[in-house]
């Protein structure tokens, strides 16, 4: 007995398992002490030397204007609001650089592959031409070189006198729903649920007898053509509000304020210089045996490049494709530089100073893109998990 | 670049929170001149209040308090380290203490004044805020604004001051936002925005930058009271009085008539008590201030008087000629009075 007991004692503190946990839980216990002590030291420095503190600050009238809020927002709005706006602005040009990015660099990666030996060297102008140079200097350029260089409201640039492009950005109609535009939508979001039932069953189909379905054509249709059925059939309920100049600038219809314009071309065309390489590189990874082997069942070029190239090559391209998002997400933060309304020009910028608050609005700052970009990550490595080789 | 810097000049700040307590009530003209020379922190360019001629050389109304500031104390204006900071990172700077002193054509307001650390010393510039557009577009009053794009400095008190005034009024107005003041006359210059708007003195100097200054025209209307002074850190009471007696300094200087060329010979015979005392012939104002008692002569003898300072930065033998309106002394015309030395 006594002997048995103090082997457990000894073998408890001898145990390298137990061992690592006790100073695992005293590291964790040390690091949370010293982050309790920063954080009330600081509020402690922050009281003493008269400096308000707190989220207080989130409910008082905001009181300035933002030129581009995808929600309704006035002086009248709050900080809270202000912070809404700003991560709005932020989302809007990261999602549409991320769509335009993708679309690009896939084309002219793919593009360096061609045979077409000016089709090739096109696009690795490109690519060395975009990537070189930074940044900062190409959102200048856009901004101030290209879209500035376009003359004053009066002297737009117009198409069809509906589309109006000038310096103060690009005008065109926007569409107004009358009652019984709901339909339409709806209609859309169907097609869309019909075409994927439509792609599963095909999958299925093919699996068990061979035949394929021409899905690509039939999913075209159907998402084309049921919204524009039930749109018609419902009478047209769209009005549009034509831009009209009137005094300094244009009425009614939609304006892309050129500082978006500007940034979300700059980043797109940035980035897509990136994903280009590395779709060339994921491409170029997949053994030049698969595609002979493509070649010899006769398989058409598009199809090997679809169902046997691309998918292989996009257990490469996913994970460099994910760090491409995260830092063009981040590098979004660049708009303060043209004036672009995003969350670091609007709230870590205009709030910030206006309420003096740098410590809850830095970190509330931080903490947004963090989580952006971890979500971003996330989801990314889902779809990379789906694409990697399954060893059965 | 711009912004990730802001961030990153945040993070210094927050260190500094995080420090100890001690160094809080440290006096700020000890350390000043344990260091040997003051940190100003000064606009990053506008012409008459701070910027930097072709040698590189700063010049302007808030540069000239700096070196007077610089010149009590050190008896030399060239001990001074000017550092350019954008109206959003003004604040930071001055708590983190960074700086010692702002003196970077700031708006005093309640909030800034209350709530951020901070003391307001006492007004440099009485300013307004004004609009400034094309001269071809006929405009002679704000209502005709409807409709307008407004191009605007972000983080100032001029972006609160339109969102009160156009609203209330129904005048729609869209409003471009840049960081420093070039971008923003830029920005106006392009063609970006019809008017450009900020305190009257900014348009004077921002006027002379555009390719074609007499195209443009500044309206009459001013839609707030911007009172501009340097800014110190609460908390020390010594500091706070050493900036603000400076400017009284420059101020009775020039309604006692003392000017940078003839104060040697007021010293030596001073014409009147007001001058003694003022010039540390009699009593120990300067001893006072943990100064010396001829801290005013040093001013005065170095950068001059506010008149002095006011013609050759902003005023009539400078460009930007804008004339001494509100910033006239109390006898003339003017609200500029300073509390009397005694």
């Amino acid at each position: 007995m006594l002997r048995s007991s103090s082997r457990k004692r000894g073998a408890l503190w001898r145990d390298p398992a137990f061992r690592a946990l006790v100073f695992q839980a005293i590291l964790l216990l040390a690091l949370l002490a010293l982050i309790t002590m920063i954080v009330l030291n600081t509020m402690a420095n922050l009281e003493s030397r008269g400096i308000t503190t707190g989220f207080g600050f989130l409910n008082e009238r905001a009181g300035f204007s933002i030129p581009q809020t995808l929600i309704d927002y006035s002086g009248d709005s709050t900080y809270a609001r202000t912070f809404v706006v700003g991560l709005l602005n932020t989302l809007l040009v990261s999602i549409m650089g991320i769509i335009a990015a993708t679309i690009i660099g896939f084309a002219v990666g793919i593009a360096r592959l061609s045979t077409n030996w000016l089709l090739a060297k096109l696009a690795a102008a490109f690519v060395e031409t975009f990537r070189n140079i930074p940044l900062l200097v190409q959102i200048l350029f856009w901004y101030f070189a290209v879209l500035q260089a376009l003359p004053s409201p009066r002297q737009s640039l117009s198409v069809f006198d509906t589309f109006f492009s000038n310096v103060r950005g690009l005008v065109m109609p926007d569409p107004q729903p009358l009652p019984g535009f709901a339909a339409t939508p709806w209609a859309l979001l169907a097609a869309i649920v019909i075409t994927i039932a439509l792609a599963v069953f095909a999958r299925r189909r093919q699996a068990r007898t061979g035949k394929a379905l021409p899905i690509y054509w039939l999913g075209t249709a159907t998402i084309i053509g049921v919204p524009l059925a039930i749109f018609l059939v419902t009478g047209m309920p769209l009005e549009w509000s034509v831009p009209e100049l009137t005094g300094f600038n244009f009425r009614g219809g939609v304006t892309i304020i050129p500082e978006f314009m500007a940034l979300w071309l700059a980043l797109s065309i940035y980035t897509a210089s990136f994903i280009a390489e590395i779709v060339r590189s994921g491409i170029q990874s997949v053994p030049h045996g698969q595609v002979e082997a493509a070649n010899s069942l006769s398989l058409p070029g598009s199809i090997t490049l679809r169902k046997v190239v691309i998918p292989q090559a996009m257990r490469v391209i996913v994970p460099q494709l994910t760090s491409q998002y995260l830092n063009l997400i981040k590098n979004s933060s660049l708009a303060t530089a043209i004036g672009y309304p995003d969350l670091v020009a609007v709230f870590a910028g205009t709030a910030l100073n206006q309420t003096g608050q740098a410590i809850e609005i830095v970190a509330m700052t931080m903490a947004v893109y963090l989580i952006i970009s971890l979500l971003v990550s996330a989801l990314m490595n889902i779809y990379n998990a789906r694409t990697l080789l399954k060893e059965r | 670049m711009i912004d990730k810097n802001k961030i990153l000049f945040a993070l210094p700040m927050a260190l500094a929170f995080t420090g100890g307590i001690s160094s809080v009530q440290a006096a700020t003209l000890d350390d000043v001149e344990a260091r040997g020379n003051l940190n100003c922190g000064v606009n990053v360019g506008l012409s008459g209040f701070s910027s930097t001629n072709e040698n590189g050389t700063w010049q302007g109304l808030d540069v000239e308090t700096c070196r007077g500031i610089a010149a009590a104390i050190f008896n030399d204006p060239e001990k001074v380290v000017f550092t350019p900071l954008t109206a959003k990172e003004r604040f930071t700077a001055l708590q983190s203490g960074e700086i010692d002193v702002l003196s970077r054509n700031t708006t005093w307001t309640a909030t800034r004044d209350n709530s951020l650390g901070l003391n307001f010393t006492t007004t440099t510039f009485y300013d307004g805020q004004g609009f400034m557009l094309d001269k071809s577009l006929g405009i002679k009053n704000l209502e005709d604004l409807d409709g307008a794009s407004i191009c605007i400095q972000s983080g100032t008190t001029h972006e609160l001051n339109l969102a009160d005034y156009f609203p209330s009024r129904n005048i729609n107005i869209d409003t471009v936002t840049f960081d420093t003041p070039d971008q923003t006359a830029q920005g106006f210059a392009s063609g970006r925005c019809d008017v450009l708007t900020s305190d009257t003195s900014q348009l004077s100097a921002l006027r002379l930058q555009l390719p074609n200054p007499d195209s443009v025209e500044i309206l009459e209307n001013l839609i707030s009271k911007e009172p501009l002074g340097p800014v110190v850190r609460q908390g020390d009471d010594q500091w706070f009085d050493i900036v603000k007696w400076t400017i009284f300094a420059m101020i009775n200087a020039e309604e006692l008539g003392v000017t940078s060329e003839n104060v040697d010979d007021m010293r030596n015979d001073p014409p009147s008590p007001q001058v003694a005392r003022l010039l540390g012939v009699d009593g120990n104002y300067g001893e006072q201030l943990g100064l010396s008692n001829d801290w005013a002569y040093n001013i005065l003898k170095h950068v001059g008087n506010y008149g002095e300072v006011f013609s050759h930065t902003v005023g009539e033998e400078s460009p930007l000629n804008i004339s001494r309106g509100m910033n006239a002394l109390w006898n003339e015309g003017g609200i500029l009075y300073a509390p009397p030395v005694r």
